[in-house]
């Protein structure tokens, strides 16, 4: 008895550190509909700013001011952040701003370790609540406790705020219907910084109140990541009383998890995240999103335009260029090609649902990874040559997407993104955790191409034939009646149903075509890295193709085209400099304030003010 | 135009590569080193700044075959498919004559199967994975870090001799962790048969449940504890566990828990009795290693981690290859080294040409606290190659031939 009273204090205590951090991300999300990446971020310099303070603040007072102190200081770096890096790009295309907030994760990143320097450093423990206090035999921490309480002062806290004060008043009448707090005269933009900077000081102190029970390290922002997600998403976006049933939820299976079921805490709070939004669609206290949210925010996008005569040219000047390049480049440069056109190809797949489609997939990785596991296995236990098995990889992805698809095209928006994101998660908990048949996170080793496709020019030409194919037919199949269906969907579900067209049918097919070509990526991925591990189909995978697809500009067709050359080539460039992700960040934030609208951005605007015909992409030839 | 901007930062990249190329002249021989520099800097940094002050005395020295040795270090981000590419890149536009480095196991194993498929010669620094020279080892990957296994071996060791007969384990819950505890399950099931695992704990890497886990543990009651936690992972086990004592009257082992990297930033809090495996650098009084010492912190004015001495050790190594094969062609240095012995600052090592492994040992010994550092005490040096597998064994385990 005393065990399991020990073991739910336990867990409340572990929820108790979470709801802090992600009750401040709902607010967030709530009022200013910003996909905060970066609110990890903040957790972690809350975690090194209160360290630093600690040391020099004595005491019980001390202790309590540094935590209050480290809110207020990383409060203060939230609202500069919003201020400087989000304001101007509000207008621009939905959950645009997550690619800002990346580029905001890597600048802080490094700065991180420039001032910190690269040692864990262990937390100070509580002046005054050192020991332990006994619970029949057994023992429980004294500062669990202490944990549990600040957790219920905070909900007490917001809750006042939220329902006895004019500006609580306010920020909820904002996360239910913003443009109508602004027409009665409301100050947005005041209203945005202000919930930021609440936000984003709860963050702080739910980095420095953790200290105690564990310390700094440079690994904490993207490890508290998933885990605030999830707990926003089941309790529903802009909820506070959810996050914090949520935090409570996931908190106490973990720690009953791992009493019973020792290896099962990898994947079990995305378990639950998926049932939660299959059976709640909305999470457990959230609301419906309004219709037509996308592109909500600035004005609609335009129609497709059909290709000019100049842009075939420009198209068949390119295809010829990078035919052309073993003739002039050397290996390397073959090599970093193929990882370019690879990029663009996983990219387009998900643009074609992310762009064309509205749904914006947050576990694109799955298929990637996916496509590459099914190579890769035909390979080591049926002996396919290299040829069958790139057939099979985008057939396993296509039906993987069918599968993951089913479940969330009934879901829009954000819950449909973490949706993606939860199932993804479950295919990379699978491969991480079926060691005997996929290796864990040894991987599978020795994936090489046949004889004929093993020399680098020779696998090059492979990838160019495949990946342009690939891209090629994603990019028609936007002007075929059924990508004008699956637009139809996304600019208006209403319009599209009253016509005749089966949006539900629409999409979940859109999303298994595209799951099927980055499939292919995967598999052109695996042969020319020769090996696969889990990496592939790691969160970081699936952000990589949504912050090549937004900063290209996902308006664009060819945007994932401009993003995926730009992304790979900067990284592979600035990776040579001690501060690379420092430079990263920055130029990403740079782009992304510079040209709202994606890198192609720079094409239109030269189009309208020079009233040219349409720019001749010309990006593949990079 | 944007494409005019895509245009200039390829042309960037491109040039930036020429330039690379061409502004060496031949009389360098250049190293190329991929480490997770940015994904865990705390270990990989003293490994480069080992591998920096190698290169720097070996070049001092007159350098190899007369010619000074060049290091070009890049990061990998952690991911294999980055390091393949950036070995490529090494290899071709770079012309290094060989790669080394590596911390995680899965870069190591990429890496590994990339030196395989296009003969070009690996010397995996600090990856642990069995697998490495064993289940997946070939004729052009060979590893200088003592393995999982050995050290795992060395605790079991340790662990037969006690009377403890109920065992808990806890490990990250990845390959390094689950191999770890095979490995000293086995070990010690083959000297212990009368032992008992009583529980198996696997917190997710750098994402353990302190509290929750210390409670399973407490319930199974077991005598003893073998743990493989490191970094953060260790720093909230260790003080959940104190406070919940779990730590008390019990034997606890800890693999690499007496390494600078996990044990330093424990401070005054670093768990007493514990017998580990580590690296007490401040107590090694032979004369090369002092002077290890000595120079790392004249040079880098910091003391030496286990990485520092890995770095250190692995480019002595390629020296010491490339001095031998008299070239620095990749089959000659293959061969070269294949049987290899050298002197480094922890002793003499061989890198054994049934499976490329080398025979550099670790330290053991019990933890303890000394003016609010973690400290190792009674400890002796463990020689790798006694524990290593017969021939016998090796070559079952080993399906190359080469």
């Amino acid at each position: 008895m005393d065990f399991f009273v020990v073991q739910i204090l336990t867990g409340l205590s572990n929820a108790a550190a979470l709801f802090l951090v992600a009750s401040g991300l709902s607010i967030i999300f709530g009022v200013t509909r910003v996909v905060n990446f970066s609110h990890g971020s903040f957790y972690m310099l809350g975690a090194f700013i209160g360290y630093s303070l600690m040391t020099v603040l004595p005491g019980f007072i001390g202790f309590w001011a540094s935590i209050l102190l480290a809110g207020v200081a990383v409060g203060v770096i939230g609202l500069i952040v919003e201020m400087g890096v989000l304001r101007p790009i509000y207008k621009s295309p939905e959950l645009f701003q997550l690619v800002a907030t990346f580029g905001v994760i890597l600048v802080i990143q490094d700065l991180t370790l420039l001032i910190w320097g690269p040692d864990d450093l262990i937390g100070k423990r509580s002046p005054g609540f050192e020991g332990v206090v006994k619970i029949g035999d057994q023992l429980l921490p004294s500062y669990d406790l202490v944990l549990i309480f600040l957790s219920f002062l905070v909900l007490g806290g917001l809750w006042f705020l939220f329902n006895k004060t004019r500006v609580g008043i306010l920020v909820r009448a904002a996360t239910q219907d913003r443009e109508m707090v602004g027409a009665l005269g409301v100050n947005q933009s005041w209203l945005f910084s202000g919930v930021f900077f609440l936000g984003s000081a709860l963050a702080g102190i739910g980095g420095a109140a953790q200290l105690p029970k564990g310390g700094a390290d440079l690994l904490m922002d993207f490890n508290i990541l998933a885990p605030v997600f999830v707990v926003v998403v089941i309790g529903g976006m802009g909820s506070i009383p959810g996050a914090f049933v949520a935090a409570l939820i996931i908190s106490e299976l973990n720690v009953f998890g791992v009493q019973l079921l020792p290896q099962s805490t990898l994947v079990l709070m995305f378990v639950v995240m998926a049932v939660v939004l299959i059976f709640r669609p909305w999470g457990l206290f959230g609301r419906p999103e309004t219709l037509g949210s996308h592109g909500s925010q600035g004005p609609p996008e335009a129609p497709l335009r059909a290709f000019s005569g100049r842009l075939w040219l420009a198209l068949a000047a390119a295809a010829i260029a990078l035919t052309a390049v073993p003739l002039f480049g050397g290996t390397f440069l073959q090599v970093l090609l193929a990882d370019v056109i690879i990029a663009c190809l996983f990219a387009t797949s998900l643009h074609f649902i992310l762009g064309l489609g509205g749904l914006v997939s947050f576990g694109h990785a799955a298929t990637f990874g996916g496509g590459a596991y099914a190579a890769a296995l035909l390979v080591q236990y049926a002996e396919a040559p290299m040829e069958m098995a790139m057939l099979f990889a985008p057939l396993a992805a296509g039906l993987l997407a069918l599968v993951i698809g089913w479940f969330c095209v009934r879901l829009s928006g954000v819950y449909f993104a973490m949706l993606t994101l939860a199932f993804a998660q479950v295919v990379w908990s699978v491969a991480f955790q079926w060691g005997d048949v996929t290796g864990g996170d040894d991987g599978i080793l020795g994936i090489w191409p046949s004889a004929w496709a093993s020399g680098t020019t020779a696998y090059y030409y492979l990838v160019l034939t495949l990946g342009l194919g690939g891209i090629a037919t994603l990019l028609f199949m936007a002007y075929t009646p059924f990508g004008y269906a699956l637009r139809g969907g996304r600019d208006s579900a209403l319009r599209s149903e009253a016509i005749g067209i089966n949006v539900r049918l629409v999409q979940w097919s859109a999303f298994i075509f595209a799951g099927f070509m980055s499939g292919l990526a995967g598999a052109l991925f695996v042969f020319a890295k020769g090996s696969i591990f889990p990496t592939e189909l790691e969160i970081a995978r699936s952000f990589d193709a949504l912050i090549i697809v937004f900063l290209g500009g996902v308006q664009s067709l060819f945007g994932p085209l401009a993003g995926g050359v730009v992304f790979t080539l900067l990284q592979d460039w600035l990776s040579r400099f001690e501060y690379w992700r420092l430079f990263l960040g920055l130029m990403i934030i740079g782009i992304v304030i510079l040209l709202p609208n994606g890198l192609v951005g720079v094409g239109q605007w030269v189009r309208n003010r020079l009233g040219a015909a349409p720019g001749k992409p010309e990006e593949e030839a990079a | 135009m944007y494409r005019k901007l895509v245009g200039l930062t390829a042309a960037a990249a491109m040039a930036a590569n020429v330039m690379g190329t061409a502004a060496f002249a031949a009389d360098t021989i250049k190293i190329g080193d991929i480490n997770s520099y940015k994904r865990l800097p705390g270990h990989t940094i003293p490994y480069k700044n080992g591998a920096v002050l190698a290169i720097e005395t070996i070049n001092a020295a007159g350098g190899v075959m007369g010619k000074q040795l060049e290091l070009v270090s890049r990061d990998d981000q952690g991911k294999p498919g980055e390091a393949i590419k950036i070995a490529e890149e090494l290899f071709t536009s770079d012309e290094v004559v060989m790669i080394s480095g590596s911390l995680f196991s899965h870069v190591g194993l990429a890496l590994a199967s990339y030196a395989g498929q296009k003969k070009r010669l690996y010397l995996a620094a600090e990856p642990l994975a069995d697998a490495l020279v064993w289940g997946k080892g070939n004729r052009y990957t060979f590893r200088l870090r003592p393995s999982t296994h050995m050290q795992a071996s060395m605790l079991a060791e340790i662990a037969a001799e006690n009377p403890a007969k109920r065992w808990a384990t806890i490990a990250p819950n990845y390959a390094y962790g689950k191999d770890a505890v095979a490995a000293f399950k086995k070990a010690l099931m083959a000297k212990r048969p009368d032992v008992e695992f009583v529980t198996e704990q696997w917190p997710g890497l750098f994402k353990i449940d302190a509290g929750a886990e210390i409670q399973a543990l407490e319930a199974s009651k077991p005598d003893a504890v073998y743990n493989v936690t490191f970094g953060g992972d260790l720093a909230k086990f260790v003080r959940e566990g104190e406070l919940r004592g779990l730590f008390k009257d019990r034997l606890i082992l800890g693999l690499l828990t007496g390494e600078p990297e996990y044990l330093d930033p424990l401070k005054d809090e670093a768990p007493e009795g514990w017998v580990v495996t580590g690296y007490p650098w401040y107590d090694i009084a032979e004369p090369a290693h002092k002077a290890f010492v000595a120079d790392y912190q004249k040079r880098w004015d910091d003391y030496p981690r286990i990485g520092s001495l890995v770095g250190y050790n692995t480019m002595l190594s390629i020296a010491a290859a490339i001095e031998k094969a008299g070239s620095t062609e990749t089959e000659a240095l293959v061969d070269a080294m294949k049987g290899l012995t050298l002197d480094t600052p922890s002793g003499e090592i061989t890198y054994r040409a049934i499976d490329h492994q080398s025979t550099m040992g670790a330290w053991v010994g019990t933890t303890t606290v000394k003016d609010g550092k973690g400290k190792m005490i009674d400890w002796a040096y463990k020689k790798g190659a006694n524990y290593l597998p017969s021939d016998a064994e090796v070559k079952k385990l080993r399906p190359a031939t080469d």
